[in-house]
């Protein structure tokens, strides 16, 4: 599934003194199985971009293409579109609802028009793949801990069985393990089902781990959008706008400068201890 | 030095209740945790959801009450009655989300709203409300609706809240996980700013472990108890232990860790970037 953003622009309570202009001049274009990564400032304009992904909020001007079709026209299918893009929202746990997991789970895949039975199987798939275990599954979802109800959430929008795959930061509040557990899931069905997976995330590290891509929103506007080894050679830029780069790539540009023969593009831990090790093995045999 | 927290073999037990409101059975959430905080120290608290951090962090100030075992918070056991407001003003709290703490509608006067509520003569509200904006580096902002801040400013805007009670100690109970790396690093330099220079105890809950750093003291907690304590260079060189308690270490740490492995001479106990950097320069 392709999406293609063209001259995406949003102002939000346009006409009145609270107007603000939220996306200006987006350009961008996904599809094909990608791991995207998405970082900006609290309000940069992330969590807006990503809800005009499905529909959710209409841009004030500038077109969204969907394999092709035009979603503003007339007529458009947006459930459809809907069923296609799933959206995880920032602490989905507090979107929970029903008496137990397994129905909470069932409850979008019984909206798209699927029979108990298939609802089930894909619930049961789903919760299987977010590693939480069975003995939840029929216990409240209000009984479970704070790790185990985003776990539960995230479940019930992959159920839907999404082409796309959005999700707005599903790791914040959740200590290391659950946040590693949950992300190679993620990353894991992404390479399984070949969907695309866009992740909103305000670690740096997370981003370097997982994403091949990386748009770097700020005040509204792409500022970039490459792999995120390029993107965060400009780390004085994005320190500039509230970001910053893995704390690894801090440690290779300082080696670097101390006249170290390192590549400063190592944006995870392994990635540079490979570098600094093979560094050192050239000074001491020549 | 003079104590500011003390807990002796301090438990809590949830109760589990069915739909009627039964009692059906019980949840451990501390289990006989003895902890001991110095006044004017930066502590800091880890462990995997469900630890039992959050419900130690609750009952410094009294949200919550021991089922067993005592603490004493600035001297007070928190469980006497005469002692309960002493207990809310030395111990103030700031939480995860800026947007279900911050009530005012204009940042001056959500500053202002705990001294108010605790019968402070308004001009000194005033002055408290000056010094603490200013303290978190918020002055410029007091006229402003808390709604246009963003997320590191708003929880500059909290911590100021809680710094006019003029508590003697402030828990903060994962105040960065809801911001970017900027607004991370502006909330931890308000928080020790104000413990350098109003000597106030500061207690953090976390789960970036790179915040922790600097603190004097750690305290690792894993199905609610205390399974490791000491400094961070002692804690942190644990990294197969730290990994084991569901938790992490910084980068820096990490990165030095699989070196050493690698059989490379790196010094244990790395914690920042330009330690490690240091002793990488000596192999060269």
């Amino acid at each position: 599934m392709q999406i293609k953003v063209e001259n995406l622009q949003y102002v939000y309570s346009q006409g009145t003194a609270y107007e603000k202009q939220a996306l200006r001049d987006i350009n961008f274009e996904i599809g094909g199985g990608e791991f995207i990564g998405i970082i900006g400032h609290t309000g940069s304009g992330k969590s807006t971009l990503i809800q005009h992904l499905n529909g959710l909020i209409k841009a004030t001007s500038g077109k969204i293409l969907v394999d092709g079709e035009d979603i503003y026209k007339d007529g458009y299918n947006f459930k459809n579109l809907r069923n296609k893009v799933g959206l995880v929202f920032q602490y989905p746990e507090h979107q929970l609802f029903e008496e137990t997991v397994l129905k909470d789970v069932c409850f979008g895949p019984k909206n798209q028009g699927l029979t108990e039975e298939e609802a089930l199987e894909r619930a049961k798939a789903a919760l299987a793949l977010t590693g939480l275990a069975e003995e939840f599954y029929e216990a409240s979802p209000f009984e479970l801990s704070g790790g185990q109800k985003r776990r539960a959430a995230i479940a019930g929008v992959l159920a839907m069985e999404p082409e796309v795959l959005i999700l707005d930061e599903p790791t914040a509040g959740l200590d290391p393990a659950g946040r590693d557990d949950i992300l190679e899931q993620i990353a894991h069905l992404q390479r399984e089902r070949q969907i695309t997976v866009i992740l909103v995330s305000h670690s740096m590290e997370d981003i370097a781990k997982y994403a091949q891509r990386l748009i770097v929103m700020n005040r509204g506007k792409l500022l970039f959008d490459d792999t995120p080894k390029k993107v965060f050679t400009h780390y004085r830029e994005l320190e500039e706008i509230g970001l910053s780069a893995p704390q690894v790539t801090y440690i290779m540009h300082d080696l670097q400068e101390r006249g170290f023969g390192v590549s400063a593009e190592a944006t995870t831990v392994s990635e540079a201890a490979a570098e600094i090790i093979k560094a050192l093995e050239k000074t001491h045999d020549s | 030095m003079a104590e500011m927290i003390r807990t002796e073999n301090l438990i809590f037990d949830y109760d589990k209740r069915d739909e009627e409101g039964n009692k059906i059975g019980s949840f451990r959430a501390l289990d006989e945790v003895n902890i001991e905080v110095e006044k004017g120290q930066f502590i800091a608290v880890l462990g995997h959801n469900g630890s039992g951090k959050s419900t130690f962090a609750k009952h410094i100030n009294a949200l919550l009450f021991p089922t067993g075992g005592t603490i004493f918070v600035g001297g007070y056991d928190t469980k006497e009655d005469a002692h309960f407001w002493d207990v809310r003003k030395s111990a103030g709290m700031v939480f995860q989300n800026p947007d279900n703490q911050i009530i005012g509608t204009v940042v001056e006067e959500d500053v202002g709203f705990g001294p108010e509520n605790l019968g402070v003569p308004t001009e000194e509200i005033w002055k408290r409300v000056e010094e603490s904006l200013k303290a978190v580096g918020m002055l410029e902002y007091r006229q402003q609706s808390p709604n246009k801040l963003s997320g590191g400013q708003k929880q500059r805007v909290a911590i100021a809240g809680v710094v006019a009670m003029e508590p003697q100690c402030i828990v903060l109970d994962e105040p960065t996980a809801m911001l970017d790396p900027v607004g991370r690093g502006e909330v931890l330099a308000a928080a020790l700013k104000l413990r350098q220079e109003k000597g106030v105890t500061v207690i953090l809950i976390t789960h970036y472990m790179d915040e922790v750093v600097d603190a004097d003291k750690l305290f690792v907690m894993s199905e609610g108890k205390v399974v490791l304590e000491g400094t961070p260079k002692e804690v942190f060189s644990r990294v197969e232990d730290m990994q084991k308690y569901c938790l992490d270490v910084p980068q820096a740490t990490l990165l030095a860790h699989e070196l050493k492995e690698a059989g490379l001479k790196v010094p244990a106990g790395i914690l920042k970037k330009e330690e490690l950097v240091e002793a990488l320069c000596k192999l060269k």
